[in-house]
């Protein structure tokens, strides 16, 4: 077990450097970071300096190197925007995307999962046609205008709930919180929906899917000819056995909402991580563009890993180390 | 052996409702089995025998279904019982043996917890007395350091021993009939004989009766009392496997054992039965092998024969028709 941690490990190397090397060559590809640090007066000697200062003189590989150096100390340079350290503004916006993709994630499970074993067990009532025609809309309507109709019925209408922002937050150590206030909690309601709804029809369609495949399987079928009860069939023998694609698909996908909150954020100026990136976008802020890419990565490579280990906690099949089929 | 048969089938019609018209599977099927007797049912792919079987343990795939008949066991109807009900009876009345082992299994879960998880639906045991009876019935199975294994995943048996696992499972809640649908055709034909002989064995021990579907006529010889011979839905003959086997009355059977080679001398050819079975849409008028039989005759075009007594057997043949014959 633990000489697979450090083998994963050990491949999420090169896949953290390859996307530093393109983290890195936005520095030298969009727009001049020297240009836009001097503004419109500068001289000559300036110039120079500048360059001499950022190291933008030096080798192609030697200034990758620094940069890989200083990412892994999670020291990404200073927004050129805002001026300040881009680890110290991700670090602050952190922890409000973190909350809102759990929450979403979490809603896309709890709901998602029992609406597809319902669907896969009774397909042809008309609760399952009514799912799976909901969980068409959540698939092909765009985020940003799910967003703006709960805004339009919740806040607007019947203005339950806030149309943006977090509400009140209390900080715990660095670490900002809506949990333990109503209006944050209050806050994290729609964004939540919006961001959770496409996975949860998509974990919805999965599992449902699934479900179908493993009730027409054989050791489904032998389970009843023992005469287990529906419960054990269903749940303890059928639904186990769909856990593995669900949890591959539920964990990627936990990623994506991380790293594709950025809609949700703009549609309820959710002050996040997403809303951070695209201000940046706006004026080429690299800094914090590379940072954003990188931890993004490292997001999706710590899943991954996550996923890997949930398989052999699942599927005792992958436990190879344990023995091989014996002879009989 | 008693005179009350443990399981009774009557008259049993299984019926595909399909877009293009209702399929009869199933077709007036008869027969009966005694308390500890072993059935074997042939016939040739499709003739309706796992038929037969997912009909007596209530498991028909949708969307078949019993349009007909009875099934008795122990004189109590159970073809219309309530799921739940049903499923009372699944594994502790009638145990059932699928054709794959491989795939027969939850890979999920240790042997142990599946034999543990069956005996404790059944029976009133508790957990620690569950283990120890799975544990003895790994043994009785023939499978070597059974204390051990109890705890291994199926994909850490071979096919043989996974089927041992298998018979475990279907026997552990001690039921009364067992219905083994093909229990050796996945495996290596050297494991074949030791499977069927276990199968035998433990069969025999427990009183179990048993309805043995398969195709190996070999597998019946050895192991059944009596045979029932399968045709296009309808059972052709029925008797003692002795009788079926050497005195084979219905023509269909006598083709099917004309087809087995001998061992005791060469053959230039094998003998075999022209033409195929049809197809469900298809079954012709009258008896459904009049098309292929050798001996046909105007009636088997018109009229559909029952089983008939042939004096050792019975078959469902006109040839046997004594009143017609008599007359």
């Amino acid at each position: 077990m633990f000489a697979f941690i450090v083998s994963r490990l050990l491949q999420a190397i090169p896949v953290m450097l390859v996307v530093a090397l393109i983290s890195f060559a936005m520095f030298a590809y969009v727009g001049d970071p020297v240009a836009i640090m001097l503004g419109q007066d500068f001289t000559e000697a300036q110039r120079a300096k500048l360059v001499q200062d950022l190291g933008l003189d030096q080798p192609f590989f030697v200034q990758f190197l620094k940069f890989v150096a200083n990412a892994a100390q999670g020291e990404f340079g200073l927004s050129y925007r805002l001026s300040r350290p881009v680890a110290e503004l991700i670090a602050e916006r952190a922890p409000a995307t973190l909350e809102l993709a759990f929450c979403a994630a979490g809603l896309a499970l709890v709901v998602g999962v029992p609406m597809g074993v319902y669907t896969g067990l009774y397909r042809n009532s008309w609760l399952s046609r009514l799912f799976l025609t909901f969980s068409l809309i959540g698939v092909s309507l765009p985020t940003f205008l799910i967003g703006i109709l709960l805004i339009l019925v919740f806040s607007v209408w019947l203005g339950w709930l806030p149309s943006f922002g977090r509400g009140e937050v209390v900080q715990l150590g660095w670490w900002s919180t809506g949990f333990l206030t109503w209006s944050g909690i209050k806050a994290l309601i729609l964004p939540s929906i919006t961001l959770g709804l496409f996975q949860l029809t998509l974990i919805m369609r999965l599992v449902r899917a699934e479900m179908l495949e493993v009730l027409r399987t054989d050791y489904i079928k032998f389970a009843r000819a023992r005469g287990l009860g529906n419960r054990a069939v269903h749940f303890g023998h059928a639904l186990k056995n769909t856990l593995v694609p669900v949890i591959t698909i539920a964990g990627l996908q936990l990623g994506a909402i991380i790293a594709f909150a950025i809609v949700t954020e703009t549609v309820f100026q959710w002050p996040g991580m997403g809303l951070l990136f695209i201000q940046s976008v706006g004026v080429a802020d690299i800094p914090v563009m590379a940072a954003y890419l990188m931890l993004i990565a490292a997001v999706f490579v710590t899943i991954n890993l996550v996923v890997d280990l949930l398989y052999y906690a699942v599927d005792p099949r992958l436990r190879v180390d344990r023995g091989v089929a014996r002879g009989h | 052996m008693s005179d009350a048969p443990l399981l009774e089938v009557k008259d049993l019609r299984v019926e595909f409702p399909t877009r293009r018209g209702t399929l009869v599977a199933l077709d007036g099927v008869s027969f009966s089995i005694a308390p500890g007797e072993v059935l074997g049912v042939v016939g040739e792919s499709g003739a309706g025998k796992s038929m037969t079987g997912a009909a007596i343990i209530g498991l028909l795939e949708p969307p078949g279904r019993i349009a007909g008949g009875e099934i008795r066991l122990n004189g109590r109807r159970i073809d219309n019982l309530p799921y739940e009900q049903m499923r009372r009876v699944r594994g502790r009345e009638i145990g059932a043996i699928f054709q794959d082992p491989l795939t027969t299994l939850n890979p999920l879960y240790t042997v142990g917890h599946q034999l543990i998880e069956t005996m404790r639906t059944h029976l009133d045991l508790s957990a620690a007395e569950a283990r120890a009876r799975a544990i003895s019935w790994l043994e009785m199975v023939g499978i070597p350091a059974a204390a051990q294994r109890v705890d291994s995943y199926p994909h850490e048996f071979s096919g043989g021993m996974r089927q041992r696992v298998v018979i475990a499972l279907a026997l552990c809640a001690e039921p009364k009939l067992v219905v083994a649908d093909e229990p050796t055709t996945a495996l290596d034909v050297s494991i074949q004989a030791q499977v069927i002989a276990l199968l035998k064995r433990l069969a025999r021990e427990k009183g179990t009766s048993m309805m043995l579907v398969t195709h190996d006529m070999g597998v019946i010889a050895e192991t059944a009392d009596r045979v029932a011979v399968m045709y296009a839905g309808r059972i052709a003959e029925i008797g003692p496997v002795r009788e079926v086997v050497k005195h084979p009355k219905h023509p269909y059977t006598a083709g099917l054992m004309a087809s087995i080679p001998p061992l005791d001398r060469k053959v230039e050819h094998l003998a075999q039965i022209e033409g195929a079975m049809p197809r469900l849409s298809a079954i012709p008028k009258g008896c459904a092998f009049n098309p292929r039989c050798p001996k046909v005759f105007d009636r088997c075009r018109h009229e559909r024969p029952d089983l008939m007594d042939t004096g050792a057997t019975h078959a469902a043949c006109w040839l046997y028709d004594k009143v017609e014959n008599y007359a």
